[in-house]
Parts: C-alpha cells; sequence; structure tokens
C-alpha cells in the first residue's frame, strides 16, 4: 500500500514538474535539473546519516565514481541513456560496497576522516591516468535531444524531464526502503548498536548495506549532473562538493527525503542569486566574487539557528501537528544514545 | 565653375552612401547610417549589446588572470563613454567560474539563457572553455576570442562560431624552437612544461623546430601538485643549458625558485603565458617568503627569455602603450600596469573591431560574418588569421628579454602557421599607429 502511496504521489509530482517545466524558461529548466540531479545525491546521503546514523564526507567522490563510469560508457560504448545511468548506479554502488566494508569498522569522526581522505584523493585518479580520464579538461557528456520531441524543443527542458524522473524514482524507492524492515534495522542500529546486534542484527551488514545506497544515490546524481553540464572533470568532485552535499542534508532537514529536496535548492539557488545580487548592486571585482561565498555563510548560519532540525524540521514546526518537531538528531558522532519517542521519525511524518 | 564641381561632390556623397547601404544590405544586417537601430538579435537592443564570459575570479587561476575580464570592461566603458558602437552602450556581464568546468557550464547556461547575452566573449582557460564549447555552437551563440590558447579552437567546421584570440601555443613554440635553435645551436636542452593541451600544443611547436638530438630532458608538470623538486633535479641531472618552459606564471616562479635551491642556472626561455614580469616578480617573492627567503623578484626574473605579442609595455612612446596607460589610469588604477591589463584591453579592442564591422543592426551570424572576412591588425603586434577556414587569432610574436621587471624585443616580429613545416617569417610590415580617438574606425 505504501508503494502505491507514494507511487501515486510522485505521478502527481512528475506531472506537476513537467507542466511547472513548460512555464518555465531555458536556464530555469537547467536550474531544475541541477537541482534534481543534486536531490538524488543528497537523498542518498540524507538516509545514510539519518537513519543508520553513519557520516561520510566523501559522498562528492561517489558522484565522481558514478559520471566517470557513465561518461566513458557514452563515449566507447554509446550505451543508450538509461543503460548508462543503471551503469553508473551499479558501478558507484560496488565503490561504495568496497569502501562500506572498511567503513563498517569506523565509528564518527574516524569514519568522517576516512571518507574525507575518498573526497581528497580520489579526484585526483583523473589527472594521474589522464589517458583514460581526460585528465584536468575532462570528458564530454552532452547528451542530445530524442527526435520524438521534434527539432524545436528547448534541450533544457528534456533535461529537466529526465533528471526529474531519476530523482523521482529514486525518492520512491528511498521513501519504501525506508519504510521498510531495512529502514527499520537502520534506525535500531542507529539509537543503540549493541541493543540491535543482541536482537539478531546483523549490524556491520546493516551499515555496508547503507553505504551502497548512499554511494549508488550518489553515482546516480554524479552522472545527471554530467548529463546537464555536458562535461565530467575533476575541478567539479573538490572536497567542496562533498562538503556541499553534507551542508545540503543538514540544511534541509537529516534523515528527511523532502528535506534533501529543500537543502539541494538552497545548494543550487543560493550562490546563483546572491552573486546576481551583489553583481546587479555594482559590486565589483574581488568583492563581488567574494560576497556571495560569505552571504551563503550566513544563509547557512541563520537557517540552522533558526531550523536546528533544518528547514523541513521548521517547517514541520510551524505547519505540521502540534507534536514536536521531528528531527533526526546528527548522532553520527554521538552514537549510542537511545532514542528519545519523536525522534524515531525519519522519512514519514507520525500522526499523533 | 563653382557649381558643377560641387554638385559632382554631392553626387560622389550620395554614391557614397548608396553604395555603403548597399554594402550593408548585402552582409545581411541591412540598413544605412540613417537607419534606426532595432533589437536585431539576442542581447542587442536599441540603445545596448550584452556580452558575457566566465572568468576565474576566484581560485587557483585568479591570480593574474583576475584583472583581464574587468580590463576589457574598462575598455568597454571608455567606447560607451565615446558614442558606444553605432550609439549602442557595452554591457559586459563575466561571472565567476572559478577555473572549475562544471561551474563554466552553469554560469554559460544562465549567460545564454537568462541573460540572454548576443555573444560570449574571451572566456578564460583551456579546460574550462572546453565544457561549453559544443553548446554554444549548438546554440549558435557567437563564441569569440576565447582567452586561451589552445589550437581546439580553430575547428571551422566542428564549432563555426568559435574563434580563439591570443597566438596560439603551437605557433608560440615554433617561434621559441626557432630563436633556440639559432641562439644555442649544441646546447642541450630541457623542457618544462605543464601536463595538459597548453603544453603539450607549445612541446609540439618546439618540436618542429629544435633537432631532437639536441633535447636531453622532458619533464612535464601537474597544476595540482607544487612539489616540482623532481623535475627540476631531473632537468639538472641531464645537463640541460637550456630550459624551456611552458608554465603558467606560478610554475614558472616555481622552476625559478627551486633551481636557484639546487644551484642549477640554465638560461630560461619561458612562454609568453607564464612571463608577465610584474606577476612573476610578485610571485616569486611571496612564495619565497612562504619558504623563509627573501629574494628580490626582478633579480630572478632578469635575463628570462620569452615572446610577446603585444607591444612590449616598457615602450613608452608606442601609440597603443599610451592608448592602454589613459585607459589603465582612467579606471582601472587600483590594478598594476601589467601584461593581463594590457592583454584585456586589446582583446576588447578586438571585440569593438569585429562588433563595427558586423554592421549597425547585426544578428549573431553577421558577427561570426564579420570576423570570417578578416579583421585588420589591432594592438597586437602581428595580424590575425582569421578566415572563413582559420578561426585562429595572432599570428605571430617577437623575441624579448625581461630587464629590469619588463619586455626588452630583441628581434623583429616573425609569423608563421600551425603546420610542422611551415615557414617562419620575419613580419615586416610597420603596425598601423593606434587610432587618436582610441576607438576602431568601422
Amino acid at each position: 500500500m505504501t508503494l502505491l502511496r507514494h507511487l501515486a504521489i510522485a505521478i502527481i509530482v512528475a506531472l506537476v514538474l513537467a507542466g511547472v517545466s513548460i512555464q518555465l524558461g531555458g536556464y530555469r529548466d537547467y536550474q531544475m535539473a541541477e537541482v534534481a540531479a543534486y536531490v538524488t545525491a543528497v537523498a542518498g546521503l540524507t538516509l545514510l546519516l539519518g537513519l543508520s546514523g553513519q557520516i561520510s564526507v566523501g559522498n562528492g567522490a561517489f558522484m565522481a565514481v558514478g559520471s566517470y563510469g557513465g561518461a566513458l560508457l557514452m563515449l566507447h560504448l554509446n550505451w543508450p541513456l538509461e543503460f548508462v545511468f543503471l551503469a553508473a548506479t551499479v558501478i558507484a554502488a560496488a565503490g561504495g560496497a568496497v569502501f562500506g566494508i572498511a567503513a563498517a569498522r569506523l565509528r564518527g569522526p574516524y569514519l568522517a576522516g576516512a571518507t574525507l581522505m575518498l573526497a581528497v584523493a580520489l579526484p585526483t585518479l583523473a589527472d594521474q591516468y589522464a589517458g583514460v580520464f581526460g585528465g584536468d579538461q575532462g570528458l564530454s557528456t552532452s547528451i542530445t535531444t530524442p527526435a520524438f520531441l521534434g527539432a524545436t524543443f528547448p534541450p533544457t527542458r528534456w533535461l529537466a524531464w529526465v533528471t526529474c524522473a531519476c530523482a523521482l524514482i529514486t525518492l520512491v524507492l528511498l521513501a519504501n526502503l525506508g519504510r521498510s524492515r531495512i529502514g527499520r534495522s537502520w534506525r535500531a542500529v542507529r539509537d543503540d548498536e549493541v541493543a540491535a546486534a543482541l536482537s539478531g542484527l546483523n549490524v556491520a551488514r546493516l551499515q555496508i548495506l547503507a553505504f551502497v545506497v548512499s554511494a549508488a544515490c550518489a553515482g546516480l546524481g554524479g552522472v545527471l549532473l554530467a548529463v546537464v553540464t555536458g562535461i565530467v572533470a575533476p575541478g567539479a568532485y573538490t572536497l567542496t562538493l562533498s562538503i556541499g552535499l553534507l551542508t545540503a542534508a543538514v540544511v534541509g532537514g537529516l534523515g528527511s527525503l523532502l528535506g534533501a529536496v529543500w537543502g539541494s535548492l538552497v545548494l543550487v539557488l543560493v550562490p546563483t542569486y546572491l552573486t546576481n545580487v551583489a553583481a546587479s548592486h555594482g559590486l565589483s571585482g574581488a568583492a563581488s566574487s567574494s560576497v556571495p561565498i560569505a552571504a551563503y555563510g550566513v544563509v547557512l548560519i541563520v537557517v540552522m539557528l533558526a531550523f536546528p532540525a533544518g528547514i523541513q524540521g521548521g517547517l514541520r514546526r510551524l505547519f505540521g501537528p502540534a507534536a514536536p518537531a521531528a528531527a533526526v538528531p546528527f548522532n553520527a558522532l554521538r552514537r549510542r544514545r537511545p532514542a528519545t519517542e519523536h525522534e524515531e521519525e525519519g522519512l514519514h511524518e507520525k500522526t499523533t | 565653375m563653382r557649381r558643377p564641381h560641387r554638385s559632382g561632390q554631392a553626387v560622389a556623397a550620395i554614391a557614397a552612401v548608396a553604395l555603403l547601404a548597399a554594402a550593408c544590405g548585402s552582409s545581411g544586417s541591412g540598413g544605412s547610417s540613417s537607419s534606426k537601430l532595432t533589437a536585431s538579435a539576442p542581447g542587442i537592443t536599441a540603445s545596448t549589446i550584452t556580452i558575457g564570459s566566465h572568468q576565474p575570479l576566484t581560485g587557483v587561476a585568479a591570480p593574474g588572470y583576475d584583472e583581464i575580464a574587468p580590463s576589457s570592461n574598462a575598455y568597454f566603458q571608455y567606447v560607451n563613454a565615446h558614442g558606444g558602437i553605432y550609439g549602442r552602450k557595452i554591457i559586459y556581464k563575466y561571472l565567476n567560474d572559478q577555473y572549475d568546468p562544471t561551474i563554466t557550464s552553469t554560469v554559460v547556461h544562465q549567460l545564454v539563457l537568462q541573460d540572454n547575452v548576443y555573444a560570449i566573449f574571451n572566456g578564460l582557460g583551456t579546460p574550462t572553455h572546453l565544457a561549453v564549447v559544443k553548446y554554444l555552437n549548438a546554440s549558435k551563440v557567437p563564441d569569440v576570442f576565447v582567452a586561451s590558447g589552445c589550437e581546439c579552437w580553430d575547428s571551422p567546421s566542428t564549432y563555426p562560431d568559435t574563434f580563439g584570440w591570443q597566438l596560439d601555443y603551437v605557433r608560440e613554440g615554433k617561434i621559441l624552437g626557432k630563436y633556440i635553435e639559432e641562439h644555442f645551436a649544441g646546447k642541450k636542452i630541457g623542457y618544462f612544461y605543464q601536463d595538459d593541451e597548453f603544453g603539450q600544443d607549445g612541446v609540439k611547436g618546439l618540436n618542429y623546430e629544435i633537432p631532437k638530438s639536441q633535447v636531453v630532458a622532458a619533464e612535464s608538470y601537474n597544476p595540482a601538485v607544487t612539489n616540482i623538486a623532481p623535475q627540476v633535479t631531473a632537468l639538472k641531472a641531464a645537463g640541460a643549458q637550456v630550459v624551456v618552459s611552458f608554465s603558467v606564471p606560478a610554475f614558472t616562479a616555481l622552476l625559478r625558485l627551486n633551481s636557484l635551491k639546487l644551484s642549477f642556472a640554465p638560461q630560461l626561455v619561458v612562454s609568453d603565458v607564464g612571463s608577465d614580469p610584474i606577476t612573476l616578480a610578485g610571485l616569486l617573492e611571496s612564495f619565497a617568503k612562504q619558504g623563509g627567503a627573501t629574494v628580490s623578484g626582478n633579480a630572478l626574473t632578469q635575463g628570462i627569455i620569452t615572446d610577446g605579442y603585444l607591444p612590449s609595455l616598457g615602450d613608452t612612446s608606442n601609440s597603443w602603450i599610451k592608448l592602454i596607460t589613459m585607459i589603465h589610469s582612467k579606471y582601472l588604477s587600483k590594478y598594476p600596469m601589467d601584461g593581463n591589463v594590457a592583454y584585456g584591453i586589446a582583446a576588447g579592442y578586438t571585440f569593438v573591431q569585429a562588433m563595427l564591422k558586423a554592421g549597425r543592426n547585426p544578428t549573431r551570424q553577421d558577427l561570426i560574418n564579420a570576423i570570417n572576412g578578416g579583421l585588420p591588425q589591432g594592438i597586437a603586434v602581428a595580424p590575425y588569421a582569421y578566415s572563413s577556414g582559420d578561426h585562429n587569432g595572432i599570428t605571430g610574436a617577437y623575441m624579448a628579454v625581461i630587464k629590469n621587471g619588463a619586455l626588452s624585443p630583441i628581434g623583429p616580429v616573425q609569423v608563421t602557421d600551425t603546420s610542422p613545416t611551415g615557414a617562419i617569417t620575419t613580419y615586416s610590415k610597420a603596425q598601423p599607429p593606434a587610432p587618436a580617438s582610441g576607438i576602431p574606425s568601422p
């Protein structure tokens, strides 16, 4: 039943998005596509952080794995788009599995450190093996609009459709996963590993699985972003991206898939908006290029002060039922703390 | 006796106007000098021309290069203040891409789709611009005067709307190579180059001229790795007496400092891109300071051999340098008067040349046609290569040596092509002086 409900919601949202994309101009469609790509990646990360309670500062690296994998398949084997997306997801998931085996042995800051290493080290491979990965200038991944839409169909609208479809499918799958037995087991592991193990859960396996799911989402998000921007280059997958994903998950609201959407909107739209504001106020040179970065920092601080549980948490507090805000604690760093009742929410709202 | 003469003049004038109108009409834009200014293309209104660019305003490539777009903009402001282009003012919107190709893609989409720019002008960087060259050509947006010497912009059949501008690295490599072959015959030569299209194109040009037997070492660097001690040690071990460097300024400075540390003193020959004396001196002093040493930047750049395709900034009697100095003092006083400022102004000048040639009410294709028809020589010391079959820009340079922080020419302007066998010839035509108004005539 849950599956049907989620599917129904997804179809309605898809129709609304299609309508909106037709109304919007070319650049808004492009931004919509960018947001959808980030939503895909952030959704996986928010699940990892909020549900299984692990931290990853390296999901940008999994995005790189997915996008380079996809780009190579597109360039050398000319695979059709849907298979490229699938393959990129699988390749990144495999990477996540390998790394997850190591990650399952690490806790808190050590896990953060290990994933950080991944984020820093992996993109440099592109320079080391420039023959395969194209070095600094990367690989071209631009796609063409399919013929049946006609020659005048705006290319960015097609990009928006493709990415939004992928993002919605991902969200539906994750929403169901979160409400399934696996999702419940993840929460059990998050709240108390010992208790979970005593209840017969295989803690390590569950943690690896969470890593695999988050890496798969990052891989798909990565290949989507590559298709949107038309290029895969190491410059895009620096530590800044990984931190950006983490920021989006936290600002949006940890563990909440809707929060992933808000977080991605902030990640894509706020810096662009601030750059435009700075430019239109006649700030010049170094000032106009630095102000957006500083202002972005201020926005993040303000959001976190106003809504400690992220945007989604704040929205629930403002518009939701009278029950206390559903904040999934950021307990990757503070583990083995029993959950209080209202923390047991994650992906869905409990109507009390 | 006078009357017929006068009427003769009038007839001649009318005929000239008619011819001019016909000429404009044939280029597709239409309209004589009295025709109304119309919104003839995206980004063009009756009073403005909006163009865009992607530039590294922050990040690794920003030092020095962040002066280029403001300098072009300063020249546009000067033109706007003196009548603009057929009365239209240029609005130059350059966005920061942090030298990251993914951000380049985003900001260029914004410029084209949201800000509705007429053209992308002087987009900076090889890896960054490669990210958008396909998109711009597919969207038929003029992609003019790319700020990179990669050979890749000269591809009229694949990228009909893209034009290079600065001396390309293959031509530059050939000109440097020929000088080395002539002046350092029999000496051991070492290469030091950036491991991407920039360095590889340069080495390609060098190899066309320098005999293989003379090259004792070829060491490359990755711009992300600042420890180049292994490469410099290898160059020293190979006994290189001359080191040719295709490097960005930061790595030219590192090469110089690492050599100093190893008491390795080869003759340095550096590509124009990495040899601006003022940028270099600043970098040398700040790097040395980080390492706890004090050096004189000017002393360390003294004697470096390089090439220049813009007039030497030290040549204060040159009319072009006077123009650049005037723009600099009027609009750019917060920047040092260096090669990047000259570069930005020179590229802006070329754009104004092309826009004036494109006509009063140009479409996007009119700008492409105008450049394909060739442009008269501008601030650069050598002519442009532009034709419908060649989208390279400046075709030659003079050899120079750095003396007291300025380029001092040591040879005539030489021009060549990008082919392995194409001759390198002295360009003997004198460079036309700058127009008194500072603005090219249409």
